[in-house]
């Protein structure tokens, strides 16, 4: 009886899976993320706000639709000459606590940003890296669409498909992801093209692997750096978007919370003086997404090689 | 030169035709587009008269060539609501836009560039970190947010500015009546502030980091160093042979940030009741005047369209790599 040497039986091993992060990959970007200050505190304002996220509904105070007519308008505690402990950041027209509605709205921002980034980065990688790896007509036709998106503000197309969709969280991640998906697309053409010259990829070929395990195992994790970083920044800028439609009225149905939509509340009381309802939720926008881009630089820096101990 | 400007027009032709096929596809998604046109209380005979008079009757082919011929007659449906023609309706507001568009633009570019110069030059000085992390700030702030908060300290707190209004310029000068918007212009400047800054921060931030890297880029090349050795000042080495170099980049994008400018005044015009397009487009979102937002979607992308084709074509005449190439 022949016994088969453990090399044969042993999984075959792409030259891929040797250049996957090591653990000690990892501690040197701990290490470099705390020497540099600003991307650790905008990775722990993000930690906040995905606790929130996760977790709203168990640590709002209120129901964040409960309407309280007698306590409109509120004032925030700290501005209030007498302090209304049940509305710490006040309440708004109709006397809902603006607290709880800002722990809610993290979550429609963040989901909607994550799905809209992971959903456009799965389309654009996947027809990039096909538009690369097998050139020719598919190439041609699959760059030409992209050109033809960038060639004019898609925010606009947005627009009128909500109009016509009508509200929900599934139509805006759709509308979103899908206005992503080219940049993904260039970037993963691009890196294909380059990566698919490789020796390790003629040798995998070689042994035998179908185009699929080759792009997926062999092609794919080496790619992946660039693509990282521009997914940090576009969960930002997606989060900008889905405020901007929010506030257009055009985003999430009325009923659900969101930071954007509280923005769009807050101008028929700008002249009332009720200053609170505009300053809260945007604070709240501008430090999701201000984190989001400080972390998404500090990546880039990192993962870039070019760059690498400049700092 | 001529292949160039022949490739670059028939490219923004595909553009203008991909525009046109996917406003008109967006407006099947729902299924029968005539029950965007008519009111919810609408018995079926009516829906089934609506449906012939708009054409959604038609196999969709047939749809859709109506609606480009339609567009090259100039006709873009009539509004839901005023029964106005909708091309009219938006080419009527279109000078006001493009008067807070250009300003904003103006504001951008003529800031970012020194800001960008002076924080490269001063690389790794407290001032350049300072420049950085407020750009950084700029880059994150919701346009309508940032609008809100000049309304309420600049406009309602402290009363510098007017917050709302518009005194044209752009629309005597169509007319030939340029004494009027020159007595226009002081008054007209102080209306633009507020909603000019507000546009233009996002893209001010971008820029003023965009010229910082190029400018860095520039000044480690070796023709820097040589105009350094030679003992240029360094006046004349920033601004004679780094920043003209440093400028290509910006150029590049000029015309996608006009563009862009162009999509940001839809919620800064609702925030500033600015009379223009994008007012126009958010009045005829909550009020569901499809032909009108359809109409805008169309207009805005041509124009865009054409801006970036003619920076594209005035850059390829200003370097000489594109000229030849």
């Amino acid at each position: 009886m022949i016994q088969t040497t453990p090399s044969m039986t042993a999984p075959v091993r792409l030259p891929a899976d040797e250049l996957v992060e090591t653990p000690s990959e990892l501690r040197r970007a701990l290490r470099s993320l705390f020497k540099a200050r600003w991307p650790l505190l905008a990775l722990i304002v993000l930690g906040i706000v995905g606790f929130f996220a996760l977790f709203g509904p168990n640590i709002a105070p209120k129901d964040p639709n409960r309407q309280t007519l007698r306590a409109r308008l509120t004032p925030p505690m700290f501005a209030a000459e007498t302090p209304n402990p049940d509305y710490p950041l006040g309440s708004d027209a109709l006397g809902r606590d603006v607290l709880s509605r800002l722990i809610y709205g993290a979550r429609v921002s963040i989901s909607v940003g994550l799905a809209a980034v992971l959903l456009g980065g799965f389309v654009g990688i996947s027809l990039g890296m096909v538009a690369g790896y097998f050139g020719g007509f598919l190439d041609d036709l699959i760059m030409r669409i992209a050109d033809i998106q960038l060639g004019f503000p898609f925010i606009l197309l947005a627009i009128m498909v909500l109009v016509v969709l009508g509200q929900s969280v599934a139509n805006l991640v759709i509308v979103l992801g899908i206005g992503q998906w080219v940049t993904y697309a260039r970037i993963a053409r691009g890196s294909t093209i380059a990566e698919r010259e490789r020796e390790h990829i003629t040798a995998s070929r070689a042994m035998g692997a179908n185009n699929a395990r080759i792009l997926l195992r062999g092609i794919l994790p080496n790619i992946t750096a660039p693509l990282i970083v521009i997914a940090s920044f576009n969960v930002a800028s997606v989060i900008l978007s889905e405020a901007t439609l929010s506030f257009l009225g055009l985003g999430v149905p009325p009923t659900v919370p969101t930071w954007g939509g509280m923005l769009a509340e807050s101008r028929d009381q700008l002249l009332g003086g009720s200053w609170w309802l505009a300053v809260f939720p945007g604070l709240c926008i501008v430090l999701t997404v201000l984190s989001l881009n400080v972390l998404g630089d500090w990546l880039r820096d990192f993962l870039d090689p070019r760059l690498r101990g400049s700092r | 030169m001529s292949t160039y400007i022949l490739r670059r027009v028939s490219q923004s032709i595909i553009v203008v035709i991909g525009v046109t096929l996917l406003s008109f596809i967006s407006l099947h998604l729902a299924g029968d587009p005539t029950y965007l046109y008519v009111s919810e209380r609408a018995s079926n005979e009516e829906i089934a008269a609506a449906r012939v008079a708009l054409g959604f009757d038609r196999p969709l082919p047939e749809q859709y060539l109506n609606f480009v011929g339609g567009m090259l007659r100039g006709d873009l449906g009539t509004s839901l609501r005023s029964r106005q023609p909708a091309a009219n309706m938006v080419l009527e507001r279109l000078p006001a836009t493009l008067e807070l568009t250009i300003f904003a633009l103006v504001l951008a570019i003529s800031l970012a560039i020194p800001i960008g110069i002076l924080s490269a030059t001063r690389r790794g000085t407290p001032l350049d970190s300072g420049i950085m992390l407020f750009a950084m700030f700029g880059q994150s702030i919701p346009s309508f947010w940032l609008g809100i908060m000049l309304i309420l300290f600049v406009g309602l707190t402290l009363r510098w500015l007017p917050i709302s209004g518009y005194v044209p310029i752009l629309q005597p000068m169509l007319n030939g009546d340029f004494a009027t918007a020159i007595d226009n212009l002081p008054n007209a400047l102080r209306h633009l502030i507020l909603p000019g800054v507000t546009i233009a921060t996002f893209s001010l931030s971008r820029n003023a980091r965009l010229v910082r890297s190029a400018m860095l880029e520039v000044l480690n090349q070796d023709y820097v160093r040589t105009a350094r050795a030679k003992g240029l000042s360094g006046r004349v080495v920033v601004f004679r042979h780094a920043f003209r170099n440093a400028l290509i980049p910006v150029v590049t994008i000029l015309g996608l940030e006009f563009g862009f400018l162009l999509s940001g005044v839809v919620v800064t015009e609702t925030v500033f009741s600015w009379p223009g397009v994008g007012r126009l487009v958010f009045n005829a979102i909550t009020q569901r005047d499809i032909p009108v937002v359809q109409a805008s979607v169309v207009i805005f992308s041509l124009v865009f369209v054409t801006l970036n084709l003619m920076v594209d074509l005035l850059y390829a005449r200003l370097d000489p790599r594109i000229r030849i190439g």
